[in-house]
């Protein structure tokens, strides 16, 4: 159980060899406005350098972002990582340019929210207010 | 009614760079500087008769999957009325992997074509005469490694390489900035961009051996000013470094090439393409006192702003995109591309791709637009726009002066800061209702995805893994062997690079074979994370 002023910590990273950081780096800024504690960990990481960073860190959320197509073999490899790791139960939520017909195998991967262009960072942060309780029960 | 003074809003700004808009200008409020198309400072254009010579090149950013994939749709595109092509690595090439690297897993043939060797890079270009078209590349950290195997096809087809048309981006300044393709440190980096640039205005004298790029700049969120103001101080910190190695100015400038991005804020665009051809010209005539006018004239490729086109509502798009091109026409741009309406949601499908080239046809042969010399030249708004953005710019490279110049402010973090700065500050505007982005925060509704979008499926990277297999089977690994060593002696001394990348390439050394011998010299670069 998260305590209501307990702050919570989100790790922002970016998986593969995508260097469009322009999202990640004004989502990571948004929630840190919003009163998170936020740790951009930058990009070109695999996703065993991301899942060792979250275990490490001991985050409760953990944001991937990648607008290179690759976030199939990516995202849910970290979910795995984490899991494999024996990581707390984290909250993963991704953003980039995802097709929608792409969206129900994340979520089956263990991904809890897609995110795509044009989505407000305060929907992002009240998606994750609202539902870090629903992960941690 | 005439007399009805009330106004919409409390205050008028362009809607990037937040310069006060006044009800109405006058010929006081601004005036051109006099020049002449065709004359210093090029303002209004650098050709006499702009296009009425010649139109620009309509040149689209293609590439993805296999060579094979590629080279179908590069001859659909020619086919279609393209004038130049325009190649898209998928990112273990850019960054010096092959595809077979555990960090290539899920990029193979995703953002762009893959490129491991010399072998694909010939049957890229299949049935292609590299002797008559143009090609740009855009390609940076390996950018002397994709030349040479460029120059190695076209011999390949018999073709000289003094012949060769084309551009390959070699900006290296821009992806510490933004773009985020390096492999190495800035001084080896430097070293391998001067190389390329040398060895072009030595063997290659139809090629554009760097394209200083404003475009990823901008896309990472600046605003018109600093996109125009760091591309020119990355400009300025290249031509620093060719007159270091004992270059002429005039040997090289007139090779030089840039690409800037063109936003829907139509005048305030227009305005910054004029504003930055006065200013490289002054750049070059007064700071680095050359004589010969066509090292001072700005020639640039312009995409279509590809950060405005909205997942919302894509058709939109096409209405987005024909405002930027229009920018970038009425701009007096050498070269364009115009983005696909989809491409918020995936890599374009071909019917999109062609709406986007059938915007710049229509532009071309429809609106008459091209028919006179920079046709707005003289409007009290756009001189008056004109002159405040080259005064912002100039700001800015004071300053950036004043910290010791380009590769100062990047290692201090302040480009960086500046544009994630205006990112957020966008990103705010937009949540805020201050700045309307149709369709998303204004007008929405709620839709589906249209259903056709391009896939690049998973076996392309297998096919392509396979492909490597057996190439490192076939070719002679000894040879492969004494080329790489080469390549490293050459690389720890101050001798060109090209020749030896050239070898290397020929013996069928692959991209990330070769970036690794580098790597082995150079070392690798780990950026600061800025947010």
């Amino acid at each position: 159980m998260t305590s209501k002023n307990k702050v919570i910590r989100v790790l922002i990273a970016k998986p593969g060899l995508d260097g469009h950081d322009r999202g990640a780096k004004v989502v990571a800024r948004g929630l840190k406005d919003a009163g998170m504690e936020v740790i951009y960990l930058g990009l070109r990481l695999t996703p065993e350098q991301i899942a060792e960073a979250a275990v490490q860190e001991d985050v409760d959320v953990i944001g991937l972002s990648s607008l290179s197509g690759a976030h199939m073999a990516l995202f849910p490899k970290v979910v795995d990582l984490i899991r494999a790791k024996g990581g707390k139960q984290t909250l993963v939520i991704v953003g980039g340019i995802i097709p929608q017909k792409d969206i129900p195998a994340l979520k089956k991967g263990g991904i809890s929210e897609v995110f795509g262009p044009g989505t407000p960072i305060a929907e992002i942060s009240k998606y994750i207010q609202t539902h870090l309780q629903e992960v941690k029960a | 009614m005439a007399q009805d003074k009330s106004e919409r809003k409390n205050e008028f700004k362009t809607t990037v760079d937040g310069l006060p808009v006044k009800r109405v200008y006058l010929s006081e409020d601004g005036s051109g500087d006099g020049s002449l198309p065709g004359e210093y400072p090029f303002t209004r254009h650098i050709m006499a008769n702009g296009y009425r010579g010649r139109l620009w090149t309509m040149r689209l950013y293609a590439g993805f999957a296999t060579v094979e994939e590629t080279n179908r749709r590069y001859k659909y595109l020619y086919q279609q009325g393209t004038t130049g092509f325009s190649v898209a690595f998928h990112l273990p090439t850019q960054e010096g992997y092959d595809s077979d690297h555990p960090l290539s897993e899920g990029e193979v043939g995703k953002t762009g074509v893959a490129i491991d060797s010399l072998q694909d890079m010939e049957q890229l270009w299949e049935g292609i005469p590299l002797g008559e078209v143009s090609t740009s590349m855009t390609v940076n950290a390996t950018a002397s490694i994709i030349l040479a195997m460029y120059i190695a096809a076209a011999e390949k087809q018999g073709v000289d390489r003094k012949q060769l048309r084309g551009t390959v981006q070699n900006d290296i300044l821009k992806e510490y900035i933004a773009r985020n393709t390096y492999i190495f440190g800035p001084k080896p980096s430097m070293r391998l961009v001067t190389d390329v640039c040398q060895f072009c205005a030595e063997e290659l004298p139809e090629w554009n051996s760097i394209s200083i790029s404003g475009y990823h700049i901008r896309e990472a969120g600046a605003t018109a000013i600093q996109e125009a103001a760091f591309t020119m101080a990355n400009g300025m910190a290249y031509v620093q470094a060719m007159l270091d190695r004992g270059m002429q100015i005039d040997s090289f400038a007139p090779r030089f090439s840039f690409f800037f991005a063109a936003n829907t804020n139509l005048i305030e665009e227009v305005a910054k393409f004029r504003a930055l051809r006065r200013i490289w010209a002054k750049i070059v005539k007064e700071r680095f006192h050359s004589t010969n006018p066509r090292s001072m004239m700005l020639r640039y490729h312009v995409q279509t702003d590809g950060f405005t086109l909205t997942a919302q509502q894509p058709l939109n798009n096409i209405v987005r995109v024909t405002l930027q091109a229009l920018a970038a026409v009425l701009g007096g741009g050498q070269s364009l591309h115009t983005n696909s309406y989809d491409e918020a949601l995936a890599l374009p499908t071909e019917q999109a791709v062609q709406v986007a080239l059938r915007t710049q046809q229509i532009i071309a042969e429809e609106s008459g637009v091209a028919d006179t010399v920079d046709p707005l030249g003289g409007s009290y708004y756009l001189e008056n726009l004109t002159n405040q953005i080259e005064e912002g710019v100039w700001k800015y490279i004071k300053k950036i002066d004043d910290m010791g110049g380009a590769l100062e402010a990047i290692r201090l973090g302040y480009v960086q800061g500046e544009i994630s700065r205006s990112a957020y500050n966008y990103q705010r505007a937009v949540e805020k209702s201050e700045q309307t982005v149709v369709g998303v925060n204004k007008y929405a509704v709620k839709e589906e995805e249209p259903p056709t979008l391009l896939e690049v499926d998973a076996s392309v990277g297998q096919r392509q893994i396979e492909r490597l297999k057996k190439l490192r089977q076939s070719r002679d690994n000894q040879q492969v062997k004494l080329a790489l060593e080469k390549v490293k002696k050459v690389a720890a001394t101050d001798e060109n690079l090209m020749p030896a990348l050239i070898e290397a390439v020929k013996a069928y050394a692959t991209v990330g074979e070769i970036s690794g011998a580098l790597r082995e010299v150079f070392g690798e670069y780990r950026e600061p994370s800025i947010l």
